[in-house]
């Protein structure tokens, strides 16, 4: 060490580095316990852990032993179909955790506002159900027109659906989490006749028409690999929500009136205008995810479309401490659990609702962060503790 | 103390895996022995799940009935959202399934091009059939295959056929004179039992010089009453208060769990009696025992359960099994109540059903 460098004082450097570990620390216990009880419930049910979880590992990351020999494979005569095969399992799990990125940010976003959005479901119907009417409606257009047109229809048709009740919260002061319940219901009545009506193939299947192939992400493999380009645009609007939440005047206000909106209202922020942007941008994000997945996997749009993104989405935003980042970790997470339960439910016979204990495990740990502390005697940290949303009123 | 805890914890964890993997050690010979000669089914099915008390757990009957006495191996994965089916026919794909057996339209363009891709595994597909592309459909988009698939046998039901006795029965049990029927989605699978129902009215109507209605569905219009999804049963309670209102005393809900919510209304209210479809609701969903008049048996086990035997003896063709009361593909459950007259008489159509003499249409 340079004697230029002024020490620091080894008191300060602990508090820091232990309150980041405290913010990591409890996240990964609440995991690890989740984890340890699921496996209880796997015993419990007449079932090997071993199995199951090695099920679990090969089904969320592959076999690593194949990826070796297929790599081996590759260098000797350049056949790459092993390793394809072989990188299968993990790109599915980045192919899972997508719309996870994209509907924890939407949630992330409204909590450092103090607004619960838990309309992200319907956000997500509205999002893919205009990317798909923007996809396979219009027509001879290039890609590079296309896709970002189609992509801009969901975040539209989302952002809309998110903006009514932050419309209605600002203006009349109604609850965020009725009227976004509320939205809900409609997004999934307007899909049903949409879907049975005027957005409806040719045939009898109540879907829509598969999109374009313009409007289509690219994908990175052939068939069956559904890898996409959706994974890293996810990853980009991560980072653009941090910018925007953390290095923006705009971010800043959010933030504030998250924090302590009557102070905000004194420092001359406007509290209407951030309430309906806020709600606009989340439910932006959550027609995103909805976008990512229509245009990225499944190409069409059909009734049970999504498996309930949007409402994993509030687990997310708890995981990932409504940071993008944690929120991205968090979608990865998820996405692995998710997408390693097929392999896990077809090796080990363990029903996929294991992952569904395990991750409601994991949410409960983390609301109530306190039983994790008692659990493994961690001290708590006088920690400023984030507001994710607020009472009635205010 | 806090790391006693963690030793603690991962000493829970190592003991897990341990005791785990002993059980595991102890039966490896056998198992990959026998592997060898057993036949692997799987079952992939749609959103309703395995416990969907229809076509799924129908198929998953016939699948676990092959297990006990074909000796064959099966076992099922659950889809939960679309993007799911593709990659639930993969999994099992990868771990060469001898016969995949997919349940709904749903997976009917996602079954064929998994067959198309892989053509010494065999398939079978409920509630489907290929050729399936209409003159604009788009191979591998919009519909599965335009022409037949030979790996592929669609296991589909003449439904018709038992419906027209249900319908027959509901018209001889009306003290109303109205009976309903209303549907998930406007899709042939469904209207067919709706057709057939009309059309056993009908005939009882003829041959009784009655005039019995049939409300939620007009087959000169092929059009009726849906509920626009397979799940709500809100929707269900709300169209059995409807039907009631306008008159009616005997419902059949084609929309699987929907009707559920009909029955519920109907036991409340006690102003109705629900006809059950696919599989027999006084069994499957016993705490509406009272309230049910019969069941339209579409028996997808029998079905799935031939067409396991089919591909073990290696008689296993690809094309269409048509289900149909001849066969045993469909039946209809005990009518409660009935007089010896009246079940003389559904046993006469019955008979005239399959002998040709009675049009169901």
């Amino acid at each position: 060490m340079s004697a230029t460098v002024p020490p620091i004082k080894p008191t300060e450097a602990k508090k820091t580095s232990s309150a980041l570990g405290q913010a990591l620390l409890v996240p990964i216990l609440a995991v690890v316990t989740g984890l340890i009880i699921g496996a209880i419930v796997i015993v419990v049910s007449g079932a090997s852990v071993a199995k199951a979880y090695g099920a679990l590992f090969v089904g969320s990351f592959g076999n690593p032993l194949d990826f070796f020999a297929a790599l081996k494979t590759l260098f000797a005569s350049g056949d790459s179909a092993a390793l394809i095969k072989a990188i299968y399992p993990f790109t599915e799990s980045l192919v899972t955790a997508t719309p996870y990125i994209f509907a924890g940010l939407s949630v992330a976003v409204g909590f450092r506002c103090g607004l619960f959005n838990i309309g992200a479901e319907g956000q997500f119907f509205v999002g893919a159900l205009c990317s798909a009417f923007v996809g396979y409606s219009l027509q001879g257009l290039p890609m590079l027109i296309h896709l970002p047109l189609a992509l801009l229809g969901g975040a539209l048709g989302g952002g809309i659906w998110g903006m009514i009740p932050g419309y209605l919260k600002a203006r009349f002061g109604a609850h965020e989490v009725v009227n976004t319940i509320m939205m809900n219901w409609i997004a999934f009545k307007l899909s049903d006749w949409l879907l049975n009506g005027p957005m409806k193939a040719s045939g009898f299947r109540p879907v829509t028409p598969n999109i374009q192939a313009s409007a289509e992400l690219p994908r990175f493999f052939s068939d069956p690999l559904r890898f996409n380009l959706g994974f890293f645009l996810a990853l980009l609007f991560a980072y653009l929500v941090y910018w925007f939440l953390f290095k923006t005047t705009l971010g800043f206000e959010i933030r504030s009136v998250g924090a302590n909106p009557d102070a905000a209202k004194y420092a001359g922020m406007n509290i209407i205008k951030n309430f309906v942007l806020v709600m606009a941008i989340s439910g932006g994000l959550a027609g995103l995810a909805g976008s990512a997945q229509v245009l990225g996997v499944d190409h069409w749009v059909g009734q049970g479309f999504s498996a309930g993104y949007g409402f994993d989405a509030i687990a997310l935003a708890l995981l990932g401490k409504s940071h993008p980042l944690g929120v991205v970790l968090a979608a990865l997470l998820f996405g692995f659990l998710r997408s390693g339960a097929t392999n896990m439910q077809s090796m080990a016979g363990i029903p996929i609702d294991i992952i569904s204990i395990i991750q409601g495990l994991v949410i409960v740990f983390i609301a109530a962060p306190d039983i994790i502390r008692w659990l493994y005697r961690i001290r708590s940290l006088k920690a400023e503790e984030t507001v994710l949303t607020r009472g009635w009123g205010k | 103390m806090k790391k006693f805890y963690s030793i603690l914890a991962i000493l829970v964890i190592a003991s897990m895996a341990l005791t785990a993997c002993g059980g595991t050690a102890a039966t490896p010979a056998p198992a990959t022995e026998a592997a060898a000669a057993k036949l692997k089914v799987g079952e992939v099915t749609d959103m309703g799940g395995i416990d969907d008390k229809s076509f799924n757990a129908g198929a998953y009957a016939g699948v676990e009935k092959a297990v006990a006495e074909l000796g064959v191996d099966g076992k099922y994965l659950e889809s939960t959202q679309q993007s799911d089916y593709a990659k639930n026919i993969q999994q099992l794909v990868t771990e060469k399934t001898d016969l995949i057996v997919t349940v709904g339209f749903l997976l009917g363009v996602d079954t064929a091009k998994a067959a198309k891709a892989n053509p010494d595994t065999k398939f079978a597909i409920v509630d489907y059939a290929y050729p399936d592309c209409g003159p604009d459909g788009k191979e591998g988009e919009t519909c599965g295959s335009a022409s037949e698939i030979p790996n592929v046998l669609g296991l589909t039901f003449q439904t018709n056929e038992a419906a027209f006795l249900a319908g027959y029965a509901a018209a001889a049990s009306t003290t109303t004179g109205k009976v309903a029927t209303f549907g998930g989605i406007n899709i042939p699978t469904v209207t067919i039992f709706m057709e057939g129902f009309e059309a056993g009215v009908k005939y009882y109507n003829a041959q009784k010089g009655t005039s019995v209605e049939v409300l939620g569905w007009d087959s000169a219009a092929k059009d009726g009453s849906f509920t626009g999804n397979f799940d709500s049963t809100d929707d269900g309670r709300s169209f059995a208060e409807s039907f009631v209102q306008e008159g009616a005393d005997i419902i059949m809900p084609v929309a699987g769990p929907v009707g559920l919510g009909s029955a519920a209304y109907c036991q409340e209210s006690k102003a109705c009696k629900i006809i059950g479809v696919d599989v027999d609701w006084t069994v499957s969903a016993s705490e509406y025992k009272d309230v049910i008049l019969t069941s339209v048996l579409k028996n997808v086990n029998v079905a799935v359960f031939d067409t396991i035997k089919a591909a073990q003896d290696g008689s296993f063709k690809g094309g269409m099994y048509v289900g149909t009361l001849s066969n045993g593909g469909l039946g209809l459950a005990d009518v409660a109540g009935a007089s010896d007259e009246l079940k003389g008489e559904l046993e006469t159509v019955k008979k005239g059903i399959i002998d040709g003499s009675i049009s169901v249409k």
